[in-house]
């Protein structure tokens, strides 16, 4: 009697488990002031429509390495994935997100303009619903500039005029970009040179003349740390963790937006979830993506929404309120000059030129 | 006589009457096999949870089935082919080629093969993406010939360099990973060395190693001292000193580090001070983070605790009559520590030795932080191939020659110093 008892009261209690892992859902993305914005703007509401509890893992940066073994091990734990989207493509290409129909799985605009329109060219892979547009870009230490602030992003690779370390990520791309622009190639030109072998020495010679005044960054919370303790100069970083050290913590930082680089993050939602969990996943896409939502993030961070339809509604920040137009990456003011991250030539071209430029670093 | 008595008796019998030897044959092996029960669920846990998935692991750098799986028909095609002609293969190929990639392209793994062939020649991967998109429309059996459609569709295939790359790296075991790991690739003409503007890796090895060394150095001549002490001072003393040694052990490794950018940076702690006593110009701050110099000050700290205890328990066992006697015949302070208390306390300089090193060689997050460029390990390179190019072949491969070479090293100190004089207390 008593064992026939005992998997009876397993068996309830697995029922019950599994009833209650239908109501949960697990989303993926980058932590910090970044999760904190999604939170606000997306799972909080959401759960209060669906009862739906969300959990919080912090994983993007590991995210392609990890839903691959997931995948391999045939266990995949979760739903929702936020990354950017070079990794979205790569996931897509090895057929580790599912593909995605943006005019039947995500909501269109208030006015009725199909999603594949209002998200338009940011629809970079089949597999990828954009969120935010952020870029890449240079603050600079304002009481170490003397009286002529820069305005162009060739400053990084003047060291007379402005004497002094600046920090760059340590990987080739956009600094190769960078060096390119300022050795004289034009905007149009700069992937056709960086295909050739000459204009790789030529991207890394350029480098060179600043390679003694370089601190390398590899984690974004590293320029802005670097800034606020006067250790460098200027320095490269994403642009809302510029914000957040100008108008958060009001340190002696100003903008330089010249030649930012503009890249995508968004979501996937993984390949082989049940058919249940893959419905949960796309409700939430659904919800998550559309045109308030994604206005409604940008009260929290200075990243500007993927939607065109979503522009007009940006408001004030949450806490500071100023408005946040102004501080978007795509902002008129701010966008004079700009380039988009180039997801198929650094696809081809990031493992060659890479070992090139780790190569370099260690001479 | 023993024998003797017993071949006349026959067998000896135990109480029960079976043979004595079936009897304690058979009460052995009861008790091996309750010893192996006792053991089972560490032995099943550590065989599921660290042998078999670092078998695995180290298994891709020679695995390379995903050519031949693919591309079957290609392969196969190609054998007749001869790579070194400069010419390209003929259209039995490019008809398998549409076969295999019809098929791929329904399962979605013709871009995954981008992927990878994409680490051994630049541009495959979007060639592949690209072409997928126009190929899906051809049908194999109507459409042909497609030697023409395919070149048009991307001039890639018209390069006899693309095919022979296919060829090449079409078995399904390759060397191919680990002649990558030591600056080499696999080409048609057989092994040859990467372009001198790609070569880091061996570099890294060796950097890795001597930087090991240096750490491995350090940890002893600072915790010599400090274990002596430890090891002499009286109890209430030394137990606070202990406590000394081991508060910073329990921290986050990532604290302690991250503690090391503010003491180390140019406008950190130890240049603030430095200045301000003057020892030091405003405009010449010393440059000891971001370099060798950091990767060292700050893995020495983290690790000292590893060399520290075992030296402390070897040395706590070194009785203090010898040195009593050795001083009571004559020996001078020095000949005493050198001839007496030293060769005593080897043991725990070899077990804090080999337990600094390893663990130093396979450092990760530190030399990330704290290493600059100069400063970085073997390790941090690995783990780029792990999660960022996701070329988990060259990986595994860079991984097994770690631990072989830690191995080798293992062996080497085991003749030398004989791994029994390693004590840990």
């Amino acid at each position: 009697m008593k064992p026939t008892k005992t998997l009876l009261t397993v068996a309830a209690l697995a029922t019950a488990a599994g009833a209650v892992s239908a109501q949960e859902m697990t989303i993926v993305s980058w932590g910090g002031a970044y999760s904190k914005s999604q939170l606000k703007a997306y799972h909080e509401p959401y759960s209060e429509k669906t009862g739906v509890t969300i959990l919080n893992d912090d994983s993007s940066a590991e995210a392609v390495a990890k839903l691959r073994a997931m995948n391999e091990a045939g266990n995949i734990t979760w739903d929702v994935v936020d990354v950017v989207a070079a990794d979205a493509i790569r996931l897509c290409d090895e057929g580790l997100a599912l593909e995605i129909d943006p005019d039947t799985m995500l909501a269109p605009a208030p006015d009725g303009t199909p999603a594949s329109e209002d998200f338009g060219d940011l629809l970079v892979s089949d597999c990828f619903i954009p969120q935010i547009v952020y870029s890449t870009t240079f603050g600079y230490r304002t009481d170490l500039v003397g009286d002529t602030p820069p305005t162009d992003v060739c400053a990084v690779f003047d060291l007379e005029a402005y004497p002094g370390k600046r920090s760059l990520e340590k990987r080739p791309i956009n600094n190769m970009e960078w060096a390119l622009i300022c050795d004289g190639v034009a905007k149009d030109d700069v992937y056709d040179v960086l295909a050739t072998e000459e204009g790789q020495n030529q991207a890394l010679a350029k480098l060179g003349t600043i390679k003694d005044s370089v601190v390398w960054w590899s984690a974004g919370a590293d320029t802005p740390q670097l800034l606020a303790d006067g250790e460098v100069v200027m320095g490269s970083t994403y642009n809302g963790r510029l914000f957040s050290v100008i108008e958060e913590q009001n340190q002696p930082v100003a903008m330089l937006w010249d030649a930012q680089v503009f890249d995508l993050d968004g979501w996937i939602i993984p390949a082989g979830l049940s058919e249940e969990r893959q419905q949960q996943a796309l409700d939430y896409i659904m919800f998550a993506t559309d045109t308030q939502r994604l206005a409604d993030q940008a009260k929290y961070i200075s990243y500007g929404p993927a939607r065109a339809s979503s522009a007009p509604l940006v408001g004030k920040h949450a806490d500071l309120g100023i408005d946040m137009a102004p501080h978007m990456p795509t902002d008129p003011n701010n966008a004079k000059n700009t380039f988009l991250y180039n997801y198929e030539f650094w696809a081809d071209y990031r493992d060659d030129i890479d070992a090139k430029f780790q190569a370099w670093l260690a001479q | 006589m023993m024998t003797d008595a017993s071949e006349n008796a026959g067998p000896m019998l135990a109480a029960d009457g079976t043979p004595l030897k079936q009897s304690l044959a058979r009460s052995l092996r009861r008790q091996k096999l309750r010893a192996l029960m006792l053991i089972a669920p560490l032995l099943l846990f550590v065989m599921f949870s660290f042998i078999v998935p670092i078998a695995s692991m180290l298994f891709r750098s020679v695995e390379n089935s995903i050519v031949a799986e693919t591309l079957p028909l290609t392969v196969q095609a190609l054998g007749d082919w001869d790579e070194k002609s400069g010419e390209l293969p003929d259209e039995a190929v490019y008809d398998a080629f549409v076969r295999d990639m019809v098929v791929a392209i329904d399962n979605k793994t013709h871009t995954r093969l981008g992927s990878r062939l994409n680490y051994e020649e630049t541009g495959m991967s979007s060639m592949f993406r690209r072409s997928g998109r126009q190929i899906k429309k051809l049908d194999p059996q109507t459409d042909g010939p497609f030697k023409d459609q395919i070149i048009e569709i991307h001039d890639g295939w018209g390069e006899p360099n693309t095919w022979a790359v296919i060829k090449t790296h079409s078995p399904a075991v390759t060397n191919g990973y680990f002649l990558n790991a030591v600056d080499m690739r696999r080409t048609p003409e057989g092994a040859q060395s990467q372009p001198e503007d790609k070569q880091i890796l061996i570099k890294l090895f060796g950097r890795t190693l001597f930087m090991s060394l240096v750490i491995t150095a350090s940890c002893i001549l600072l915790a010599y001292p400090v274990s002596y002490l430890l090891a002499t001072l009286p109890m209430r003393v030394s137990n606070i000193l202990m406590i000394l040694v081991l508060l910073p052990f329990w921290t986050s490794l990532l604290v302690r580090t991250s503690a090391w950018k503010v003491m180390l940076q140019q406008q950190g702690v130890i240049n603030e001070t430095l200045v301000w006593l003057g020892l030091v110009a405003d405009d010449a701050r010393l440059v000891i983070i971001n370099n060798q110099i950091g990767t060292i000050i700050a893995m020495t700290h983290i690790l000292l605790p590893f060399m520290i205890l075992p030296m402390y328990s070897v040395m706590q066992t070194i009785p203090h009559s010898y040195t009593r006697a050795a001083k009571s015949m004559g020996a001078t302070n020095w000949t005493t520590f050198w001839r007496i208390y030293f060769p005593q306390s080897i043991p725990g300089i070899g077990a804090g030795s080999i337990l600094v090193f390893i663990l130093a060689i396979g450092y990760y997050i530190t030399p990330e932080i704290v290493g600059g460029t100069k400063g970085v390990f073997i390790s941090n390179r690995i783990a780029y191939h792990i999660s960022s190019s996701l070329n988990w072949g060259l990986a595994a491969a860079l991984g097994t020659i770690l631990l072989a070479v830690v191995l080798l090293l293992y062996w080497c100190y085991d003749k030398i110093v004989g791994i029994d004089n390693v004590k840990l207390g």
